[in-house]
């Protein structure tokens, strides 16, 4: 069975996250949208001309993180559902890295808990990217990874109802 | 007392190791455990203000006190997504 939340090498797709967090059935059908995010590493970044990405992860934290982020959006967006995928290990030009699915009865909590969820994947997912250009590597480094950072979490939040 | 630590992404690269055993004082926290890893790895020290840290994989700060056998890890900042 696919899980909501899960880190792994395996490719990543949104068909089965948008199973897993829609509700389709005729008599409990409640859910009017679902709003889905898909990472793509691309091959530019900084002037570099990227050639892999390869990323790492403290496993058991980040599907803490993820939870975390789930328990999150269960507050601020209630009944919304939350799938979210991570990819580690070596991941090519055009593949996935992350794939999110979130539903909800209406559309604008879709798309705001579907972009709240990655701009917090973001800020406080233990998870590293290592960038291959032609001619080096470089470890990407972003957001001190702090989920108790309030400033964090609100920016998130500004994004996402942007 | 014991505890292991474990290192990722630049960390990792600059110690040469995901994990390391390390003994260290019976009153010990993460902090301390950190100065006990910069005085052995001095790159680490750049990392000095923008760390963060876990204790048996749950998000801890860096004052907290840790116990024989624990898992202490150090997190340069993050780049998922």
């Amino acid at each position: 069975m696919v899980p909501l939340l899960s880190i792994g090498n395996a490719p990543l797709s949104l068909e089965p996250l948008i199973a897993l967090v829609a509700d389709r059935g005729h008599e409990t059908g409640s859910d009017g949208a679902v709003a889905t995010f898909l990472g793509l590493v691309r091959n530019h970044n900084a002037g570099r001309r990227v050639q892999y990405l390869e990323y790492e992860a403290y496993e058991p934290l980040a599907l803490r993180a993820f939870e975390r982020i789930a328990e999150e959006i269960g507050r601020h967006w209630p009944g919304v559902r939350l799938a979210l995928h991570h990819r580690i290990g070596r991941i090519e030009i055009g593949d996935a890295s992350v794939a999110i699915a979130a539903a909800s009865a209406h559309r604008a909590n879709a798309f705001s808990a579907c972009r709240y969820a990655i701009e917090r994947v973001k800020q406080i997912a233990p998870i590293w990217k290592r960038e291959f250009f032609e001619g080096g590597d470089v470890w990407i480094e972003g957001a001190t990874a702090d989920p108790d950072d309030e400033m964090a979490r609100a920016k998130a939040e500004r994004a996402a109802c942007a | 007392m014991r505890v292991t630590v474990r290192l990722f992404a630049r960390l990792r690269d600059i110690t040469g190791a995901s994990e390391l055993g390390r003994d260290v004082a019976p009153d010990a926290t993460i902090r301390s455990v950190w100065r006990q890893l910069v005085a052995e790895f001095p790159d680490l020290r750049d990392y000095e203000r923008s760390i963060s840290s876990a204790v048996n994989a749950d998000y801890a700060r860096m004052d907290q006190k840790i116990s024989d056998g624990d898992e202490v890890a150090f997190l340069p900042p993050v780049s998922g997504g």
